[in-house]
């Protein structure tokens, strides 16, 4: 464990602002750094500035929010189940909200209200799946271990869940269905921006609010109902906004893996500990992971572009690996 | 002070109870230990305290005010537990992590309260780990680790703090000092619960000792009142006998083989 160091929020700023940079302007038509600048400032032609502004920009700030969401998340969860595997995706969370945004875009639900419907899929999935693990521990304690397993499970049947939806819809849909499930910012408009950016502000706000009592779930059960905390609506309260955040991004950019799990990691090998600054550092990471995760699956085989998703899964998986090694 | 009236603790409803009309007192200014063969229930007494299993019958007070009655915050601030194990899977810093004792005193958004930093460097100061301000939890040794969740337990402040079993996995020495830090906290008047396994040692450092057996009170009393070799025989189903050691004056269990 390295020590923190304050001149490393200012590196992780910089390195963030400096991708956000080649993700606007690196692309199928590549801008210099000052076609950006002008395009910002409306000194640019007009077809440059329908790239930047309408196109990539709105793009680079979807990912970024995702990453914030999924990051944030990430951590909570973690930290909550005092399990260094956990994050929304392994947990059957995404795969909860996944059915939900599913079965709201099936409905033809407005596009605004589609986290909502995501969220109520994820609530039902991380209640199935604490409900689950619950069952399986002993009285009073939730075994993380089944919760994990668990949580893979309610992912496995909301996979089934979706199949079974997509069953009987043509195959356009299934197409555009199958490209979401896969995770994309490709179509990130300011609206999806906008909304998105609501989710990720009220659930990152609240998120920081309990982040004390967070700290005090790490040290156990018993130890943290002895510091005070009522320890199952705690970790309710954490869970819930987890899913929350995790749903959002669900419901903007489809499934996008293991950046929860990979995030929290990164932000510890910084020095990191309490929760509040693990918030913040996971944010600025997350952010910085997806938007270079969306800029790498452009430029790899352009014009075609890898889904997102599988990006973050071919990066994550690894480290997944290695981290269940270490735990032994 | 800790007092647990006549209770009795069922894990289900429907199960039957671990503990069975338990009674005792921790006063102020005592080390009270509880001991007991494993799983005679001693664990689940200190749960009960936290409201981590519920109560059949009968009723835990602090103060004369029932636990199930007080705000966990306020209880917190009453009352520190050092709980038998405790989750280290993510570091702290030490200082980090003693700071945590402070929780229940903190205010909206986990604003620190004034005193917070001198309450923690008094409580590593108390529990000698001082010196180990700096370090990461997952370098400390069994012992280091024990007395750091012990200082944790101290900046919580109160005056009442029980120890689940403090000193398992820690040498002779460490189990020491854990031993004169619990008897030099209740002589400055705190109410000090002790559950341990360490029968010599809860012997000598002892003001009043429990023996549960199959979750209910078999003796009670001062050291010599419980340390009885027939008695400890029965309860532990082995072959010992009780001695008093000269060099501290206390009585002493000393186990035999048992013949086969």
């Amino acid at each position: 464990m390295i020590v923190h160091r304050a001149w490393h929020w200012w590196i992780g700023t910089l390195v963030f602002g400096a991708v956000c940079v080649l993700g606007v302007a690196l692309g199928t038509v590549s801008l210099s750094p000052m076609q950006v600048l002008a395009a910002l400032t409306s000194h640019a032609p007009a077809a440059v500035h329908s790239i930047v502004v309408t196109l990539r920009l709105p793009r680079v700030v979807l990912a970024a929010l995702v990453g914030v969401a999924l990051g944030t998340s990430g951590t909570t969860l973690q930290a909550t189940l005092r399990n260094p595997l956990a994050e929304p995706y392994l947990l059957g969370v995404s795969g909860g909200a996944a059915v939900g945004a599913v079965a709201a875009m099936m409905l033809g639900v407005s596009s605004a209200l589609w986290p909502l419907l995501a969220f109520v899929g994820a609530g039902v999935a991380v209640l199935l799946a604490i409900g689950v693990a619950r069952g399986a521990g002993r009285s009073g304690h939730t075994d993380v271990r089944v919760l994990l397993m668990a949580g893979v499970v309610v992912g496995a049947f909301a996979n089934a869940l979706i199949m079974i939806l997509l069953a009987n819809v043509s195959p356009n849909t299934i197409r555009g269905a199958l490209w979401w499930m896969m995770g994309s910012v490709a179509d990130a408009t300011w609206y999806t921006v906008a909304w998105l950016g609501l989710y990720v502000a009220a659930g990152v706000a609240y998120l920081v609010a309990y982040a004390p009592e967070i700290d005090v779930l790490t040290l156990g059960e018993d130890s943290a109902a002895g510091l005070g905390v009522d320890v199952h609506r705690a970790t309710r309260r954490a869970f819930l906004a987890s899913a929350l955040l995790a749903a959002a991004t669900v419901a903007a950019a489809g499934l996008i893996g293991f950046v929860g799990l990979v995030v929290p990691h990164m932000a510890r090998a910084f020095g990191l500990s309490r929760q509040r600054a693990m918030l913040a550092g996971c944010a600025i990471i997350g952010a910085t992971l997806v938007v270079a995760s969306d800029l790498l699956a452009r430029v790899v085989i352009p014009p075609s572009e890898l889904p997102l998703g599988a990006v973050t899964a071919v990066l994550g998986v690894p480290f997944f690996l290695i981290q269940l090694r270490r735990m032994r | 002070m800790i007092a647990y009236e006549d209770v009795t603790i069922a894990y289900a409803a429907s199960a039957s109870p671990v503990v069975t009309g338990v009674s005792l007192r921790a006063e102020r200014g005592a080390v009270t230990a509880i001991v007991g063969p494993n799983g005679s229930g001693k664990s689940t007494l200190v749960r009960a305290l936290l409201g981590r299993v519920p109560l059949v019958s009968g009723r835990i007070t602090i103060d004369g005010t029932d636990v199930a009655e007080i705000p966990r915050r306020d209880l917190a601030r009453l009352c520190a537990v050092v709980t038998q194990r405790e989750d280290t899977t993510f570091a702290r810093n030490v200082a980090e992590y003693i700071a945590l004792g402070r929780y229940p005193h903190t205010g909206a958004w986990g604003s620190a309260a004034a005193g917070d930093s001198g309450a923690v460097s008094a409580a590593a100061r108390r529990a000698g780990v001082e010196s180990l301000l700096g370090r990461v939890t997952d370098e400390l040794s069994g012992g280091e680790w024990q007395r750091v969740r012990v200082a944790r337990a101290l900046a919580q402040g109160g005056d009442a703090l029980v120890l689940d079993e403090p000193t398992s996995f820690l040498d002779v020495g460490h189990e020491m000092q854990i031993f004169q830090l619990a008897s030099s906290l209740a002589e400055s008047g705190t109410a000090v619960l002790l559950v341990s396994h360490q029968l010599n040692l809860v012997a000598r450092f002892a003001t009043s000792m429990i023996l549960l057996h199959h979750g209910a009170v078999v003796a009670t009393g001062a050291p010599d009142a419980v340390m009885r070799g027939e008695l400890l025989e029965r309860v532990y189903d082995w072959p010992l006998v009780v001695t008093r050691d000269p060099a501290v004056n206390a009585p002493m269990l000393v186990p035999l083989r048992r013949s086969t």
